[in-house]
């Protein structure tokens, strides 16, 4: 091994530890990943927001919350205010970049909440199937029969309105998807020889859900998850923008949209700069999502 | 005492309108160390009678008894798995796709409840030829010879009595064929093992075994021994349109 | 008579490891006989045949010195030229016939549309004529099967079917990629028999490509071996049993023999030079 080098290590055809095969592995995928420009470029974005939320304190000009009603609605451009301030005479870029942690924060906890809610229930829908596949499958069509965005509002006026709440409403109309397609791909793999022949070994069911179906379900949840991370995005913005999610004085960028809505047609920007935040951020998704597609999927995966 | 009774055994899928009926009052019986074949056309129920044996096919109903014990339908236990085992039909599908063979063959010793993993998995390579080299590849990364060959480990983990094996070959090369027999015919020497194979190939079936039964729409239709296979003694008019058919 | 003639053929395939080689400078000639290549898995004998059809897709890259059939090299035709070729001189018939025909269209229907592609006919006469085909390939009911759709076919009925269809434009050469491999070995005799018969009657060529090298030595007239992209052997093929290359020997000895038991089965062992041996001419 000394006479190799790491790329030559990863590329092996012949792994000989356990954490080889790992690596290697991990790195084939990141190569394949890597050769697909506009999935690259998405995940450019993702990892510049994720660095600007974590340094906000650091990068962001003035205090998001400090109000000059002196300088109200200035102009993008104007001295010391790059993108203008709002209504109150808050720096709009600070707001930006400190919103930016509100924009994380909603997506990771709906991006840990949903898909495993739906995997759970896909999968043991999909493997057992008989009257447990009938009851689960019932209850997941009754959350979709809903519209999102109502249902959510419906969740956020039972439980109050603020950012959990949110996340909380939003993950529980985002899961039923995701179930549907854990329970799809079970369906195919659970009559494959693979896992004819585990059962043959006389694994129960608990660990051929966990240890055979799960790994191969999950690579297509993740791509979904990342496609509709944007929708995600634009619900708890819409959330915020009623008023029902992030609640003022935050910075959430739904919320930021709502607050310049009055002052559109005079001061379009004050409306408009987070308007392209949540634009440029769901894109970035997107491409992820594309680019992750090509890299997870099983079927495309064989080479 | 034999190894395998099977007595009047049918076998369905479906229900209502859709019933089918894949095997009708299958009998065969296999001595231990014996190896057995099972030769027909698909759709004969030649695999479903392996399925019904071990459970994957629930629906059957009749006598099957494996070293004396009566099975029933429903669940088989551990103790069943460890003493019978099955190798499958295309290697290309019966490997988990994000599994190494590292994996694959500790988690089958692991739910043997053997002890040592590590020691019989480098143990259980070698015996199928493969060397420890082919320990952590993934499927990808190995032919088909070698996939079927890493099946062949899996199905020899617990250290079974009787091995089922549904066309092991017929997915692969002749050259690499030539090979899994080879290999087939040394591990039964070695482990004692008692073989139930299915093939529709006649010329691998005389091959591997001493005694075959010739299957068509879910019927044994006449079981005879290889020899007389060879002495062209076979009675029903389809084992011998069978046999002309395979006898180029 | 020469109905095709392939010299110097390359197929390629880019890789993250360089430019994978599927087929390396094969030449051979066809005439009105029935040529076998045989090969394993990975030979390259199917990539021979799309490569003449120019079925290989992008990135796959075909080269070769020509392709001729009637005097055109297939390789510098349009697409739109190309298209005839596939449709009228060549044609080809596929493994599995369940994956050949469209499931959700009536076989009739789809007989009847390849029919009228190439034939200004009205309605009536298409389905005439469609029957008069079914019954060329030993259709016992053929009206029946012509309101059927194909998943109520067996795979040896499907196969005829997808025949029939290849014969309507009545082509010169017939490929036929391991066409049998999927049926029973008593309906492969019966399928076998049928394109026997209408190469014979029409007097079309036949690449039959298959890894049964008993089959390839029964039912055709010459034989070509493939392995590792080239040709290593050409023979006739009644005179297949005494081959002279090693692997041919290798892979005929690997055979379990019914009139002959024994314990263990020839393995072939695998030369690294038949990989880098010239390339056998296999002009006719």
């Amino acid at each position: 091994m000394s006479d190799m080098t790491l790329r030559e290590w990863l590329l092996s055809d012949a792994p000989t530890s356990r954490r080889q095969a790992r690596f290697a592995s991990l790195y084939k995928g990141w190569l394949n990943f890597r050769s697909n420009t506009m999935a690259m470029f998405g995940l450019g974005i993702l990892v510049l927001l994720v660095l600007i939320a974590f340094c906000a304190p650091i990068v962001a000009p003035h205090d998001p919350y400090a109000q000059d009603l002196a300088n109200r609605l200035q102009p993008i451009g104007t001295e010391g205010h790059l993108l203008g301030t709002d209504s109150l005479g808050r720096d709009i870029l600070s707001r930006l970049i400190y919103g930016s942690r509100i924009t994380l924060y909603i997506v990771t906890l709906v991006a840990l909440i949903a898909p495993v809610a739906g995997l759970l229930v896909g999968t043991v829908s999909g493997y057992l199937g008989g009257w447990a596949d009938v009851i689960l499958m019932r209850i997941t069509d009754i959350f979709l029969a809903f519209p999102r965005l109502v249902l959510a509002l419906a969740f956020v006026a039972a439980l109050g309105a603020g950012i959990e709440n949110a996340v909380l409403a939003i993950s529980l109309t985002a899961w039923p998807p995701y179930a549907r397609i854990a329970r799809a791909e079970t369906l195919t793999i659970r009559s494959s020889d693979y896992i004819s022949a585990v059962r043959l070994q006389g694994a129960g069911p608990f660990r051929i859900i966990t240890k055979h179906i799960w790994p191969l379900c999950i690579s297509s949840l993740i791509v979904r998850v990342t496609l509709d991370m944007a929708g995600i995005i634009l619900a708890a913005a819409g959330l915020g923008f009623l008023g029902l999610g992030a609640q003022p004085p935050s910075p959430e960028w739904g919320a930021m949209i709502s607050g310049g809505r009055r002052f559109i047609l005079d001061h379009w920007w004050v409306a408009t700069v987070p308007g392209l935040a949540i634009f440029t951020v769901s894109l970035a998704f997107n491409l992820l999502g594309d680019g992750l597609r090509d890299v997870l999927d099983p079927k495309g995966n064989s080479q | 005492m034999s190894m395998i009774a099977i007595r009047d055994l049918n076998v369905w899928y479906g229900a209502g309108r859709d019933l089918v009926n894949a095997v009708r009052d299958a009998a065969l019986e296999v001595t231990p160390g014996e190896s057995f074949g099972l030769v027909g056309e698909s759709g004969s129920g030649k695999s479903t009678i392996l399925r019904a044996i071990t459970g994957l096919a629930p629906n059957w109903s009749g006598h099957i008894e494996i070293a004396g014990q009566t099975l029933t339908p429903g669940k088989r236990d551990r103790e069943f798995y460890r003493r019978v085992q099955m190798v499958f039909q295309d290697p290309y599908a019966s490997l988990h796709p994000r599994h190494t063979v590292d994996q694959v063959l500790g988690e089958t010793l692991h739910l043997a409840g053997l002890k040592g993993i590590d020691k019989r998995v480098s143990q259980l390579l070698d015996d199928v030829g493969l060397g420890s080299k082919f320990r952590f590849r993934y499927p990808h990364q190995l032919s088909g010879g070698q996939r079927q060959r890493v099946a062949i480990a899996r199905a020899l983990a617990g250290e079974p009595d009787i091995l089922l094996l549904d066309e092991p070959t017929s997915a692969l090369d002749v050259s690499v064929q030539a090979e899994i027999l080879n290999l087939l015919t040394d591990l039964r020497d070695e482990h004692n093992l008692t073989y139930l194979m299915v093939s529709h190939d006649l010329p691998v079936i005389s091959h591997m075994c001493d005694r075959l039964a010739v299957m068509k729409d879910g019927e044994v239709l006449e079981t005879l021994t290889v020899d007389a296979l060879r002495a062209m003694e076979a009675q029903h008019p389809y084992s011998i349109s069978l046999l002309k058919a395979s006898v180029v | 008579m020469t109905l095709l003639d392939v010299q110097n053929l390359w197929v390629k395939f880019p890789t993250r490891q360089g430019l994978f080689e599927a087929v390396r400078g094969v030449s051979f000639s066809l005439g009105k006989e029935r040529l076998g290549i045989v090969g394993e898995s990975g030979s390259g004998k199917s990539m021979t045949g799309r490569a003449i059809l120019r079925l290989i897709r992008p990135p796959g890259i075909v080269e070769a010195d020509h392709i001729t059939l009637e005097g055109r090299n297939l390789l510098t035709l349009t697409e739109k030229d190309m298209r005839d070729v596939r449709g009228e001189k060549i044609s080809m018939v596929m493994q599995d016939p369940k994956f050949s025909l469209n499931p959700v269209m009536g076989i009739g229907d789809q007989i009847m549309e390849a029919y009228l592609v190439h034939n200004r006919v009205s309605k009536s006469e298409a389905w005439r004529r469609s029957v008069e085909m079914l019954e060329a390939v030993s259709i016992r009911d053929p009206e029946r099967v012509m309101r059927a759709y194909p998943h109520e076919m067996s795979g040896g009925m499907g196969q005829r079917i997808m025949i029939a269809m290849m014969l309507i434009p009545n082509p010169q050469i017939m490929i036929a990629d391991e066409p049998t491999s999927a049926l029973d070995v008593t309906v492969q005799r019966q399928v076998l028999d049928i394109m026997d018969k209408l190469v014979r009657e029409r007097g079309m060529g036949l690449i039959f490509i298959s890894h049964d090298l008993n089959l390839v030595a029964d039912f055709c007239d010459r034989v070509l071996i493939m392995y590792a992209g080239r040709i290593v052997e050409t023979c006739d093929a009644g005179k297949l049993h005494e081959a002279k290359h090693p692997y041919t020997q290798g892979l005929l000895n690997s055979l379990p023999r019914f009139d002959q038991p024994r314990k263990h089965l020839d393995v072939l062992k695998r030369d690294a030079a038949w990989v880098n041996a010239p390339d056998e001419e296999g002009a006719a």
